[in-house]
């Protein structure tokens, strides 16, 4: 199986979440073989220098190398069974270069010092080419070299290290209670990232980095056949940039919400997650259908990621706004001009957004982004006014900064890097307050728990976004489970209608563990955190209908 | 090398199912040569090529199965990777819904390879390129656009006899045009496997059409509205409902497919009585291999018939278990339509919206197969026959099912995204919520 093939997800419960497929890159390989040691750094310096060579000497007047070993473990179970287990390894080097003042790129998974030298050769060939009919030379703000340096994501056990059996048996037992409490049918996932990347430029640097990711998630499916209805509920889990020991389910990371309702922070208990999903999905079936209308929303960390991301996320994103993902993923409502003013409201006050890619336990936190640079943290929105973007080495002299936010990334050795998102997330509130405490100021109000349903314009105005637990909230009480929720706004009245943030104890991350973006489309892992946060005044639309 | 031959192809195959020591083998041998050319603000981004072979083995002991991959073709590595295989086999927990591997198959010929598109060079992405981008600048528009070409074959082979061959080539080109400041975007997709018949210019030239006639868009409010779709408009629709009608789900009771009571609605009418829709191999405008990745054969099928559903496909498991022909999910289908052309359907219009695409469908809900999405790129009131003034784009909420029902007319299909699809007019199309992205 090569990268461009995809996993088919149909009736594997995440489909509807994820367009149907997952991206497998690379060949698959024994399991065993995924704890093999890669190439030693030693060894990879004297790759990259070959290529380092070869480009200089065919012209290029910047060159990067990234030799890249990725490794996935993906599970798939339903019920009672095993339904496949994939274990990919991609090996290869990708060259990029700067000649006549455009980008080349060429990549091989020919790692001899012949392929890596024709490959260099070919990147600069590219570039020459391309130079003919290039209108806007490269401007890449300066970097200096690092030297020899490492950084490993700081996970406790290697993921890749657990047997595949103690593994298949967390599924089983997964699956099992969730069908003893009313499901009537269950897919549980696992997946596991390991990117061995080693990257070097005529810069000066020399940075090997181990980066480890983690996604545990299900879809439990009620059915009452007789009525002719299903109901389902995905876990609430989080991607996380940690090792296997997300998955000890420690009860000091559990946040206690109403109605018995648990969150997860930095530890995520899987059985006891599926037991409640089952139970809520029985729940569903006989919810009362939302009556439309204007509600003030309780939004829980694990839905409000999701909004941030294509809210805030993506319209923020450098590229997208100069136009370069126009005829894919669009624009942005976001432009140069309001950031000019200083005085553009994204938000309420309250609202202080931040990207970077150094949270502890995240999907964006690497040491280095993919140019070398060092990765650090600034703000998008202070106080509620846009302040600033995401933007790469090539990007930020349009801003008038002299040093790139390092935050570009290649899903894979054969992908050119490119501007992806790094975490961005929501500032806990300064006062003490919790979610119990925000519900019971809430007159007339939907609690919405969980990744449902979203879309989003090409421009980040107008959005939809569902979920997976909505209740109703009377009076300041949880007057019991609402279905058919849908909630309609303009990105820039919704961020306004920003009314109270939970505080730093009630703060937990979401997670996108394959957002898309570019042509041909690469994956990325991205992390946004927040607290439960309460919008006031949000249009909220019913979703039910009836087949004839 | 990236591409062999038939002859070539089954002499590995052949060779490494003589490695075998398992029950039963199975081999995948995939290669492919793709290239591309991304541009964006009127000059290229980024372009690039690749090529891949890769020789994938599946052993079985019993209903236990391992595979392996590699792309090293030497006796040794070949070998080696049989090995790993039944390695991997024997480890593998029971599968109980494993099914034995077919036997010899015959499969339909169809004409999937171009040596025009074959041939394409970074001359030709770039020149593509040029005569997209050029009339743009002229205008003082602004293109972005995206070409990709793909050569490749596919061949399978197993211990039971079974073999198959496909050659194919592909060419995918999009192309968004904005004005200058940023109130007009047009768009279009073109699709083919012999790139001789892409015209990149001209298919610019719709873009940037639509990019300056969309430009002072006007408010109109949100409800439901008769809606001419253009086919690169209602094809998601469509093939996410094409998705969804997998014989298992239905049974089980958690599909649009599944009835009130149990079982499924295979044989009800479930749509407009013009509404057909089939799946050909053979077609020569959508041509596709004539077997499915698990070496079952594509036929001619009808999946839906004078709005009667008459097939939903099956893995060989479900359909082992219900005692039925396993049908296969095609690859791509084919709606048919009539003989009138976009500009008919909108002659024939008293009051609608003309829908140059929708963009981001998500699924809302599987049990109804609602999506909602939103109209991007083009968007357009007409009324009396005639487009009168660009409208605002809508978000909307609707079930490809209900869309079915409510249809007016259809046009004369043409191919989009390896589909024929064909212009549809459909009343009571639900748009929600206005938007402010051009």
């Amino acid at each position: 199986m090569k990268r461009r093939d995809f996993i088919q997800l149909s009736g594997m419960g995440l489909g509807a979440m994820m367009g149907s497929t997952i991206p497998v890159l690379g060949n698959i390989v024994p399991v065993e073989h995924l704890l093999e040691p890669g190439a030693d750094a030693a060894t990879k310096k004297k790759m990259a220098d070959v290529a380092l060579n070869a480009a200089k000497a065919k012209g290029a007047t910047y060159t990067d190398v990234r030799i890249g070993r990725y490794l996935q473990q993906f599970l798939f179970t339903r019920e009672n069974r095993v339904q496949n287990i994939v274990n990919a390894e991609s090996y290869g080097v990708g060259i990029r270069v700067i000649a006549n003042g455009t980008w080349g790129f060429a990549a091989t998974s020919d790692v001899s010092n012949a392929g890596i030298a024709k490959a260099a050769e070919t990147a600069v060939a590219i570039a020459k080419a391309n130079a003919k009919i290039q209108t806007e030379p490269v401007i890449l703000a300066p970097q200096k070299g690092v030297g020899e340096v490492a950084w490993k994501t700081p996970i406790k056990k290697n993921a890749f290290e657990i047997p595949v059996q103690e593994k298949i048996d967390l599924l089983m037992k997964v699956n099992s209670e969730a069908m003893k409490n009313g499901a009537g049918f269950v897919t549980s996932n696992l997946f596991f990232v390991n990117e061995q990347k080693y990257f070097a430029s005529s810069d000066g640097s020399y940075i090997d980095q181990d980066v480890h990711r983690i996604w545990p998630t299900f879809t439990v499916t009620a059915v009452d056949r007789q009525a002719g209805k299903f109901k389902t509920r995905d876990a609430i889990s989080s991607p996380m940039g940690m090792g296997y020991e997300y998955l000890d389910g420690l009860a000091s990371e559990k946040i206690p919400g109403p109605n018995g309702l648990v969150g997860y922070r930095n530890s995520y208990d899987m059985v006891e997650d599926a037991i409640n999903a089952a139970k809520q999905a029985k729940e569903k079936m006989t919810a009362k259908s939302v009556l439309p209308g204007k509600y003030d929303l309780v939004l829980d960390p694990n839905h409000l990621g999701l909004t941030i991301h294509e809210s805030v996320g993506h319209p923020t994103e450098l590229d997208r706004v100069l136009g370069y993902e126009a005829n894919y993923a669009g624009t942005s409502f976001a432009t140069l001009d309001k950031w000019k003013t200083k005085s553009f409201n994204y938000g309420s006050k309250q609202v202080n957004i931040v990207a970077d890619k150094t949270q502890p336990y995240t999907l964006g936190t690497v040491g280095y982004d993919d140019e070398g640079v060092p990765c650090k943290e600034w703000d998008l929105i202070k106080d509620g006014i846009l302040v600033n973007y995401q933007a790469i080495r090539d990007q930020v002299n349009i801003l008038g900064e002299k040093e790139s936010h390092g935050c570009c990334y290649a899903d894979n050795w054969n992908s050119v890097q490119f501007q992806r998102m790094p975490n961005v997330s929501l500032r806990p509130g300064a006062e003490k307050l919790n979610v119990m405490d925000m519900i019971k100021g809430v007159e007339k109000g939907i609690y919405i728990i969980g990744r449902g349903s979203y879309s989003i314009d090409q421009q980040r105005y107008n959005f939809q976004f569902g979920g997976q637990l909505f209740y109703e909230i009377k009076n300041g009480e949880i007057a019991g489970m609402l279905d058919d929720v849908a909630y309609q706004s303009n990105t820039q009245e919704f961020w306004n209608s920003c009314a109270q943030i939970c505080d730093k104890d009630d703060y937990r991350t979401f997670g996108s563990f394959f957002d898309g973006k570019g042509q041909p489309s690469q994956v990325s892992a991205v992390s946004h955190g927040s607290s439960t946060t309460r919008f006031n005044g949000v249009n909220v639309i019913n979703t039910g209908r009836k087949l004839g | 090398m990236a591409i062999l031959t038939k002859e070539e192809a089954k002499k590995i195959i052949d060779k490494v199912l003589a490695y075998s020591k398992a029950d039963e083998m199975s081999v995948g041998l995939t290669g492919r040569r793709t290239g591309n050319i991304r541009y964006a603000r009127n000059t290229v981004s980024t372009s690039g090529e690749s090529t891949d072979l890769s020789l994938a083995v599946t052993a079985v002991y019993g209903k236990r199965s391992g595979t392996s991959t590699i792309n090293e073709f030497d006796d040794a590595s070949l070998e080696k990777t049989v090995r790993r295989a039944e390695e991997i086999a024997r480890l593998a927990p029971e599968n109980p819904e494993y099914m034995p591997m077919l036997g010899p198959q015959t499969y339909l010929e169809s004409n999937t390879f171009s040596q025009s598109t074959a041939d394409i060079n970074p001359d030709y992405r770039a020149k593509a390129a040029f005569d997209s981008i050029d009339p743009c600048s002229k205008k003082n528009l602004v293109a972005a656009g995206y070409l990709e070409d793909t050569t490749g074959f596919f061949a399978i082979g197993n211990s039971k006899g079974l073999f198959g061959y496909n050659k194919s080539t592909s060419v995918d080109f999009s192309i968004t045009v904005r004005t200058a400041d940023g109130l007009g975007s047009g768009y279009a997709i073109k699709d083919y496997n012999d790139v001789s018949k892409l015209n990149t210019k001209s298919a610019t030239e719709v873009a940037m059409q639509k990019a300056m006639a969309s430009v002072n868009a006007q408010a109109l409010e949100p409800g439901k509205y008769t809606v001419i779709l253009e086919p690169a408009a209602s094809v998601d629709l469509l093939q996410n409902m094409m998705r969804s009608i997998d014989a298992r789900n239905a049974d089980e009771g958690r599909s649009f497919m599944s009835k009130k009571g149990g079982g499924t609605r295979l044989g009800e009418k479930l749509f407009d009585e013009r509404v057909n829709i089939y799946s050909d191999p053979t077609n020569q405008e959508v041509p596709n291999s004539g077997f499915s990745g698990d070496g079952r054969p594509q036929e001619k099928i009808n999946w839906i018939e004078n709005g009667v559903v008459k097939n939903l496909y099956y893995s060989r498991f479900w359909a082992d278990k219900k005692g039925v022909k396993a049908v296969p999910p095609p690859n791509g289908f084919l709606m048919q339509g009539g003989t009138q052309s976009l500009a008919d359907l909108i002659k024939g219009t008293e009051k609608g919206i003309l829908v140059t695409r929708f963009w981001y469908i998500r699924a809302v809900d599987p049990q109804t197969l609602l999506y909602t999405g939103l109209t991007r790129d083009g968007t357009f009131y007409i009324e009396k026959g005639q487009i009168k003034f660009p409208v605002k784009n809508f978000r909307f909420n609707e079930s490809p099912v209900i869309m079915l029902n409510n249809l007016e007319a259809l046009g004369a299909p043409v191919r989009v995204s390896g589909n024929m699809v064909p212009p549809m007019k459909i009343r009571d199309f639900t748009f929600s919520s206005l938007s402010d992205a051009v």
